[in-house]
């Protein structure tokens, strides 16, 4: 590419440019592409290595394997079977599912129902919104090591209070079973919930305030109690945004990493019941006895892809605006 | 297109001044004749005070124990029932987790990659953002698009070829691991930022960039003296978006700078790291020190993180 003349280039290439004289002749043109490239450069370099190599490299290692003494060659779906034929690989698609899916009920309906609260109080909003974003600015690990210790079996918050109210006590994100709906998959969305809603509650409480009271006016006069009002009115009103972050929510949720591995200690949990799809790719990759796979991690990068995509679409295409 | 940073300094200032006139708010849910009835009162009363205990104890209460359990004796954090307040309060722990963990080095560390990815970001993706929007060179819009494209693809799925990359890059060979540089380079590759920012270069006139190029000013001049001072509120939205990605981010720093002495952890890996022999009572001190610093940036930029939050878009 031409952006090696650049310096001298620009200096040239601007004025003229900006003249326009019309029959534009080829070399200022040149220079000005020169230059507009050497303002790209930098960004585009570093989307071709760390963004868009890897992701045609994840395709390519997916199907490769390594040949001792160092080198790969082609593995066809070996990869890919292997992973199919890993129990592990599907108790992490259903715990994954297990997680969205609650994750979905607290952490979706929640910040909506917070936001629809808000904006009714006349007080002290201000503070309301700081103590529901303040979780999401702590360091995730804080947080996160906080609910380790408010989980914990011995000398736990939670279970004291439990104790104290003569409830049975539990073991948390420690509690063996896999049952779809485990208690250990609960109090990992449960501490995911407390770190992470803010950022969707102000998203609402924005898409809120601009709702034309107009409508809740009308509402109002035709006899619409308070439920039918946010049926009728709230939701229609913001529904573009509920589409939007159901689909981030969903999408995010699909690679939950952090809060089972620090909760769990890196370990996933009883019976790996609170292990994760991106979990496993770690695994794979770096936590595995004997050699280390990139290749089946990569395979199962690849799988998680599709199956976000084929989500995204699927679901873009059945919100989209009709008519 | 409404320069949206401005907008929403207008609609703030707007808001002030609605506020200072002491007009009646807007209409919401319910109205105020509704609220101003004897019962209405009475029940946003109740309303009102619950919600401010309920949103009291459970965003503050877990912090609440963050900060106490952080002073008391590591016999009396593991005590049944526990203490509601520390009985003994030992200062010290904060001294001895900042030595054990080596906390000062973490909060160092994890500084340098967020201001350092920072400044990063702003000269390439500043750069690249105003060539996209005002130079327009051939073959922009493809480049764009597959900027744009990278978007759809989620983060956790890249990194192992991501980790491989940084480890071999290819045509120069240099092993970025353990370098700051493996959590710099990557934080440019955000398409977020770049459109966030070409949005914003869009909507500022072409008049103005024409006029100054007549004047013979160079393209690096009318981006630093007629284009950045005019977006200051977009930078400042990036900016915070930037900082608070590397500051939040687990497993890529995990991946790449974790295992070394001295350590190039970054906090949240180190605090992780620190389940590990630490007692309970000085990991709880070092994650209060960690919380602590986040604690004061939110509270002194919390306007502009709010205004950037709902202003500048949506984000995982």
């Amino acid at each position: 590419m031409a952006n090696v003349l650049t310096g001298a280039a620009r200096r040239v290439a601007a004025p003229s440019a900006a003249r326009g004289r019309r029959p534009v002749s080829l070399l200022p043109r040149a220079r000005r592409n020169a230059g507009a490239w050497a303002f790209l450069i930098g960004a585009v370099l570093c989307f071709s290595f760390f963004s868009w190599y890897p992701i045609v490299r994840e395709v390519i290692m997916s199907f490769q394997k390594p040949v001792y003494g160092g080198g790969n060659t082609w593995a066809g779906w070996s990869n890919y079977i292997r992973i199919f034929h890993d129990p592990t690989f599907w108790q992490a698609w259903r715990n994954t599912l297990e997680f969205t899916l609650l994750a979905l009920v607290l952490g979706y309906a929640i910040p909506f129902i917070v936001a629809i609260v808000l904006n009714e109080l006349r007080h002290a909003r201000g503070y309301l919104r700081i103590l529901v974003y303040l979780p999401v600015m702590l360091p995730p690990a804080s947080a996160l090591l906080l609910f380790v210790y408010f989980y914990n079996a011995q000398y736990g918050l939670f279970d004291d209070v439990l104790h104290f109210l003569h409830l049975p006590t539990s073991q948390w994100v420690f509690q063996p079973g896999s049952g779809f709906i485990s208690t250990a998959m609960v109090s990992v969305v449960i501490a995911s919930t407390w770190m992470n809603m803010g950022g969707a509650t102000l998203i609402y409480l924005a898409a809120l305030q601009n709702i034309p009271g107009e409508l809740y006016e009308a509402a109002e006069l035709e006899g619409a109690g308070i439920f039918r009002r946010i049926r009728h009115v709230t939701i229609p009103q913001t529904r573009l945004i509920l589409i939007l972050l159901l689909m981030l929510q969903v999408v995010a949720t699909m690679q939950m990493f952090i809060e089972s591995f620090v909760l769990t200690n890196g370990g996933g949990g009883e019976g790996n019941n609170t292990l994760s799809v991106v979990m496993l790719i770690y695994q794979y990759a770096f936590a595995m006895s004997g050699a280390s796979n990139y290749n089946s991690a990569s395979a199962l990068g690849v799988v998680l892809l599709l199956v976000l995509a084929v989500f995204s679409g699927g679901f873009l295409w059945a919100t989209r605006e009709r008519g | 297109m409404a320069a949206f940073g401005a907008s929403v300094n207008r609609a703030r200032q707007s808001r002030q001044a609605r506020d200072r006139a002491a007009s009646p708010a807007p209409r919401t849910l319910i109205s105020s004749v509704a609220l101003n009835r004897p019962r209405g009162k009475i029940t946003y009363r109740v309303v009102l005070t619950l919600v401010i205990v309920v949103f009291t104890l459970v965003f503050i209460g877990p912090m609440y124990f963050l900060f106490t359990d952080a002073v008391k004796s590591t016999q009396e954090v593991i005590a049944t029932p526990p203490t509601l307040y520390p009985h003994s309060v030992d200062l010290g722990n904060f001294g001895q987790a900042w030595s054990r963990l080596d906390v000062g080095k973490m909060l160092l560390n994890t500084l340098y990659y967020a201001f350092g990815a920072l400044v990063f970001q702003l000269v390439f993706d500043v750069a690249a953002a105003y060539s996209l929007s005002k130079l327009r060179p051939v073959l922009g819009n493809v480049v764009l698009f597959l900027m744009l494209a990278t978007l759809m693809i989620p983060v956790t799925v890249l990194v192992i070829p991501q980790y491989v990359t940084v480890a071999s890059m290819p045509f120069v060979h240099w092993d970025l691991i353990g370098t700051p540089e493996a959590i710099w380079l990557p934080s440019v590759a955000n398409a977020f930022n770049i459109f966030l920012l070409k949005r914003f270069f869009d909507s500022i006139p072409a008049e103005y960039v024409d006029a100054a190029a007549v004047d013979g000013a160079s393209q690096l001049m009318i981006l630093w003296r007629i284009i950045l001072p005019m977006s200051r509120p977009i930078l400042a939205v990036v900016s915070i978006f930037s900082l608070v990605a590397v500051w939040k981010d687990f497993l890529w720093p995990l991946l790449v700078e974790y295992g070394y002495t001295p350590t190039r952890e970054t906090l949240n890996v180190g605090l992780w790291q620190g389940q590990v022999g630490v007692p309970e009572n000085l990991l709880i001190a070092a994650s209060a020190i960690a919380a602590v610093p986040t604690i004061a940036f939110f509270l002194i930029f919390q306007r502009n993180i709010m205004a950037g939050l709902t202003a500048g878009g949506i984000r995982g």
